[in-house]
């Protein structure tokens, strides 16, 4: 099992001295990633991301703990000796050098004969479409046409792991759903182990194998996205990924009770103990809205938004929960505030958080 | 974008400051003109026109002793300039790639002390400081012109090294180091040339001030030693004619020439 393992990051601790004390940037994480897959880092910023791939790089070595990379402990190696690149998230390209000494600057480091590294960096250029571009220098190049350059000069050495630091965040929005693409279509094609950082949750969700929500230094969940998005263990998670509705309940033999008095059926239950108090998640479009036989809800406001019409409700006990329904083709939803509806839930909508 | 309310103070607004400023420029450059025209004179004298001739020029060019001194200028200064870039290279390698510490002013005051210090003071004590170990060694050679040379031109190869240094990107030498090259390696493929045209700013800047010195070299010279401007000044305690503004006019022409290339390769780059 342990070889289908790529980076095993063990309870790695990273403290900085800043001039206002010591700031704890990661604080005793583990986890592991598997080899080939498209794991994203994922958390708001100051939360660690770039510490992690900095500590997985080798620019900074771990406060405690280690870093294996294939089982091999390589903590104490220098970032050339390791076989892991990184894509900047300034691109960092040498400015005094063309798009093509460039991309075979490493495969240069690495001693590999000349008539290979010309190949190679041939092939690179094709991979990321750069050909044409090959005797430019990087202030030449758009800043698409730059990461382009910057991913094919991480890729050329063809390393174990590709290091991404949130290497989409300068891009506009169209190019950015562009390079989405173009970046899972070389992971696959290539097979290298991508680690990739965001704090874009949605590129998170539509990108990755895995993800890993993030906060103050630590990881709270790995998963697939289904996972995070349907199950989240908190309530930070299930808010930083997508909008989530909370409700106060307790555990009721197995369902729970909302502090309107009705019962639901709920997952997660088990993990509580009868009567406990916990909080549940339910995503807006998994709330449906009828006339009878659900919780009483009144409608408090209708925002329009093009494709989806969010409904805000009140319910008996005053608590507030966003319904999101498809807007009609007229784009009246025939609800004014004040309304009286029947709310109800899609089943297994209704998520207990773990804490 | 300023908007009438949000309108600053200018300085061009107050009265007379056409006035001022022809002033300033007439103060700067008149001189200069003056020495360049006479540069031109077919007389003998620095003060009376005698009509266009180039022959001033045609009689320093022939002068074996300005000839010897202009050598010897250029002798030192390459020589000075080049050491003095070398340290001045290595010093600010060392101190822009450290932490913060509270230490450093105190450092960059050290390197630059020789512009802090007036130069007559440096001169009348390297005067007594070259005395004594000229008696102690007997070496009285060029050597020594060198040195002081070299030490005055830290400073100034020193500050746009040191400009170049700090304005690159250091995520650069990261990456270097992520595509596996070792840290010499990255010095020399990345850190150089991109340092290089700081360098070669700073090299110049040194040549151009080693060649003009007069003071320190009046004092730290020996006999027969004499730069282009050490022997201008003695020409000049004699009877002065227009050859020396014919050389002036030369050395100011290849100062002017040094000092562009200098703003060319210093000048902010995006
Ligand atoms: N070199 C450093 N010195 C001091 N503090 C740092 C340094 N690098 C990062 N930090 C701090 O560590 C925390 C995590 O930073 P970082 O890993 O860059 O977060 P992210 O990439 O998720 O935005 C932040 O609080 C940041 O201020
Ligand atoms: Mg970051």
């Amino acid at each position: 099992m342990t070889n289908n393992i790529s980076v095993d990051v063990r309870s790695a601790r990273k403290v900085y001295d800043a001039t206002s004390g010591t700031v704890v940037a990661l604080d005793s994480v583990s986890v592991q990633i598997r080899k080939g897959e498209f794991f994203t880092l994922l958390g708001p910023s100051g939360c660690g991301k770039t510490t992690l791939l900095r500590l997985i790089a080798g620019f900074e070595s771990p406060t405690a703990g280690e870093i294996l990379l294939n089982g091999t402990d390589i903590s104490g190696k220098p970032p050339f000796e390791r076989p892991v690149n990184t894509v900047f998230q300034s691109y960092a390209l040498f400015p005094h050098l063309t798009v093509r000494q460039n991309i075979s600057f490493g495969l240069e480091m690495l001693g590999r004969p000349k008539d290979e590294v010309a190949r190679k960096t041939d092939e690179v250029l094709e991979l990321v479409k750069m050909t044409a571009m090959a005797d430019r220098k990087p202030q030449q190049l758009s800043g698409g046409q730059q990461q382009r350059v910057a991913l094919a000069r991480a890729l050329a050495p063809e390393p174990e792991v590709l290091l991404l630091d949130e290497p989409l965040s300068a891009l506009d929005l169209k190019l950015r759903k562009e390079m989405q693409h173009e970046l899972k279509r070389l992971q696959l094609e290539t097979g290298i182990t991508f680690i990739f950082v965001t704090h874009d949750q949605e590129e998170a969700l539509t990108m990755s194998d895995r993800v890993a929500v993030m906060r103050d230094g630590r990881i709270l969940q790995v998963g697939n996205p289904r996972d995070i998005y349907t199950r989240p263990v908190d309530r930070f998670v299930a808010d930083f990924i997508g909008e989530t509705n909370f409700l106060s309940a307790t555990i009721d033999g197995k369902k729970v009770r909302l502090a309107t008095g009705d019962t639901v059926a709920a997952s997660g239950v088990e993990a509580h103990s009868e009567g406990a108090a916990v909080t549940l998640a339910i995503r807006p479009e998994q709330v449906r809205v009828d006339d009878k036989g659900g919780l009483a809800a009144t409608v408090a406001e209708t925002v329009y938004f093009g494709t989806d019409t969010h409904l805000h409700l009140t319910l008996g006990d005053g608590s507030e929960l966003v319904a999101r329904l498809q807007s009609p083709p007229s784009g009246e939803i025939g609800l004014s505030p004040g309304a009286k509806v029947s709310v109800s839930f899609t089943e297994g909508a209704v998520q207990v958080l773990e804490h | 974008m300023a908007s009438k309310r949000t309108k600053t103070f200018s300085i061009t607004t107050i009265p007379g400051f056409t006035f001022m400023a022809i002033a300033t420029f007439v103060i700067l450059y008149a001189p200069i003109a003056t020495l360049v025209i006479y540069s031109f004179n077919g007389g003998t004298s620095v003060a009376a026109w005698g009509g266009f001739s180039t022959k001033w020029y045609a009689v320093a060019w022939e002068n074996s002793q300005v000839q010897e001194a202009t050598l010897r200028s250029v002798f030192i200064a390459t020589l000075s300039s080049a050491i003095a870039t070398t340290l001045a290279t290595m010093a600010a390698l060392g101190t822009t790639r450290r932490g913060k510490y509270k230490g450093w002013n105190f450092i960059y005051l050290l390197i630059n002390q020789p512009i802090m210090v007036p130069e007559i003071v440096t001169a009348v004590a390297l005067l007594i400081f070259f005395a004594s170990i000229k008696v102690a060694t007997g070496y009285t050679g060029l050597g020594y012109l060198i040195a002081a040379h070299s030490a005055f031109c830290i400073p100034f190869a020193y500050l746009p090294i040191r400009a170049r240094l700090e304005g690159m990107d250091l995520t650069l030498e990261t990456a270097a180091g992520d595509l596996y090259a070792r840290p010499f390696t990255t010095f020399r493929r990345i850190t150089l040339p991109l340092l290089t045209p700081g360098i070669a700013a700073g090299a110049m800047l040194a040549f151009v001030i080693s060649l003009d010195d007069v003071i320190i070299t009046e004092f730290v010279k020996s006999a027969g030693q004499d730069t282009l401007p050490t022997y201008m000044l003695g020409q000049l305690r004699r009877a002065a004619t227009p050859e020396v503004n014919a050389i002036s006019t030369a050395l100011l022409v290849l100062t002017v020439i040094l000092l562009t290339a200098f703003f060319l390769l210093t000048r902010k780059r995006d």
